[in-house]
């Protein structure tokens, strides 16, 4: 995070939107409340993805284990919006599963933490 | 329908979780997140559009309505079912909307302050306290040199007595991993979880 940063408006912020090309021009996709650290994995296989749209078939090849919404946007270099909508698609065909987290009203869970605790004491 | 292979609890039984590390620009969040996460630190785009109003002056040109911000997170694999995701806070003011969405199921935050612009890190401590996410501060000590107390630092801060405070080494795996040790304890006290914090 240096220059990058001021680099805010990029090159006249045509990539920006591109992206949505991607997704037919969608860019908003609540309906699932997909948020950067639900967990997604696909129920198809990578040869069954083979005939799905390359961006398509490039999520269900990432997620034959459990990543992250943020980690398939990462490793797809495609923004978390766009990424939402595609898996949103995925999910509705029943491609591709989710996991929320845990909701932010309920006390944090003691087992959880216990084991958020003990791992990071480990590595 | 692919397959009959759809019950979701037989395929995804994994948690994730996430603590965010928040500091001003350049404090070394990202550092922080790459001495202990299991993968480079990766990074990723959320996207704004039209809520940024009345931020940016572009003099003429005709405003963008959409605009990104770049996330950079690691990933610590717990157990197969428990995945722990640590995501740096964007630096600047300018992107605040993200916070909220950050903030959102975040168990906790490590506040990463650089004695050298500790009014950096006054945004975050700010947030954190407002929103009743616990936080600790941890204050980066770049070139070893100590230059002051974590009391003094807690006094500039104007942090309550109850937020731990830590000197540390972002770059220091050692270090990065006694900061969250320090937070995910102080997450539990706070939650009335840990016996000795009541």
């Amino acid at each position: 995070m240096t220059e990058q940063d001021e680099a805010w408006f990029d090159e006249a912020a045509g990539p920006l939107v591109r992206p949505y090309a991607v997704t037919g021009g969608r860019t908003r996709s609540d309906q699932f409340g997909l948020d950067m650290i639900t967990l997604v994995v696909s129920l198809m296989s990578v040869t069954e993805a083979a005939g799905l749209p390359p961006e398509y078939a490039k999520i269900v090849r990432l997620c034959q284990r459990p990543l992250s919404v943020a980690e398939v946007a990462a490793h797809i270099d495609l923004p978390l919006p766009v990424v939402k909508v595609l898996l949103s698609d995925l999910i509705e065909q029943n491609y591709v599963i989710f996991r929320r987290a845990a909701p932010v009203s309920e006390t944090p869970n003691k087992h959880v933490l216990q084991a958020v605790l003990d791992g990071i004491r480990k590595l | 329908m692919v397959s009959g292979n759809s019950d979701p609890r037989r395929r995804l039984t994994a948690t994730a979780v996430k603590l965010l590390i928040a500091g001003g620009f350049g404090v070394g969040k990202t550092t922080m997140v790459g001495s202990v996460s299991e993968v480079p630190p990766l990074r990723t785009e959320e996207m704004l559009t039209s809520a940024s109003e009345g931020v940016d002056d572009l003099n003429g040109v005709e405003a963008k309505t959409t605009t990104t911000v770049a996330l950079d997170f690691g990933r610590i694999t717990i157990n197969p079912d428990l995945i722990l995701y640590l995501f740096g806070t964007p630096g600047q003011d300018r992107f605040w909307f993200m916070w909220d969405e950050l903030a959102t199921g975040a168990l906790g935050a490590v506040v990463l302050a650089d004695t050298r612009r500790l009014e950096s890190c006054f945004p975050a401590v700010d947030f954190f306290e407002r929103r009743g996410l616990p936080f600790v501060v941890g204050v980066n000590c770049f070139d070893g040199a100590y230059r002051y107390g974590t009391e003094e630092v807690r006094a500039a801060l104007d942090v309550s007595a109850s937020v731990p405070m830590l000197l540390c080494d972002a770059r220091d795996r050692e270090s990065t991993k006694q900061v969250l040790i320090t937070l995910v304890q102080h997450v539990m006290r706070n939650a009335n979880l840990l016996p000795t914090g009541r």
